[in-house]
């Protein structure tokens, strides 16, 4: 009676594989520094949605961070005239 | 260190959409502050401005392309509403929701990491794992970007 749930084959709607999981698993394996380097190593699901979740808190701290820093840096400055150098600099490296 | 990237030259690249709009937003930001004094109070402000300057910089160069930067969107256009009325709204798709997405992972059986991973993507409750999967590697392109970016702007200003 509930094995059609638990099959969920079509239940979703959307005809998910185990192999299109483990395809994204993988892509996002290789985004995450931490685990970039382990490739060669099985690294299992959970712990690449567990770094996942890591790099994505980190990666807020750091924005959190640079926004504390800009706004105290920003006091003296003009970026409207530094506009074009800054973006310059960053294209071009 | 430094890979060779040809969206670094891109002019219509998400880092240079994402730049141009953020010092924009900057530069209003810079614009509207009283006077030179720089009280703690008026730096934690500036702070929280920025901090949504670049949230919506980013969402902006994005656009609508992604349920993330879609569900951002929405939130930072609500932000000034009263914060109540946005609660139950957000709780009632929350409930019709969940349901359909669990089915899709409990035989895959990470249901607790991808649920952490559902409140850090914005808009993330509401998708299957796949689309889950697919919406956090590009938020996590599109912040590392922004990370890049606004580092190099700090390290511009700095002393």
């Amino acid at each position: 009676m509930s094995s059609r749930r638990s099959r969920s084959r079509q239940s979703s709607g959307s005809r998910i594989t185990d192999d299109q999981i483990i395809d994204l698993v993988s892509k996002l394996q290789r985004l995450i520094p931490e685990l970039r380097a382990r490739r060669s190593d099985k690294v299992s699901a959970s712990k690449v949605l567990q770094e996942t979740c890591n790099y994505i808190r980190n990666l807020h701290r750091e924005v959190d961070g640079l926004s504390d820093r800009l706004s105290q840096l920003l006091a003296s400055a003009d970026t409207d005239s530094d506009q074009a150098a800054i973006i310059r600099s960053l294209l071009m490296e | 260190m430094n890979k060779y990237n040809p969206d670094r030259m891109n002019p219509s690249s998400l880092r240079s959409r994402f730049t141009t709009r953020f010092l924009r937003n900057l530069s209003k930001i810079h614009a509207q502050k009283p006077s030179s004094s720089s009280s703690p109070a008026e730096i934690f402000r500036r702070y929280r401005r920025i901090k949504v300057a670049a949230d919506k910089s980013m969402a902006y160069s994005v656009r609508s392309r992604r349920t993330w930067s879609r569900a951002m969107l929405w939130k930072l256009r609500t932000r000034p509403c009263s914060t109540s009325i946005r609660k139950t709204r957000h709780e009632k798709q929350n409930k019709n929701r969940t349901t359909t997405a669990t089915t899709g992972e409990d035989r895959v059986g990470f249901g607790v990491e991808a649920d952490e991973l559902r409140e850090l993507v914005p808009g993330g409750e509401a998708m299957d794992l796949c689309n889950l999967l697919h919406e956090t590697a590009h938020y996590i392109k599109c912040l590392t970007t922004q990370v890049q970016v606004m580092k190099k702007i700090a390290d511009f200003y700095s002393p």
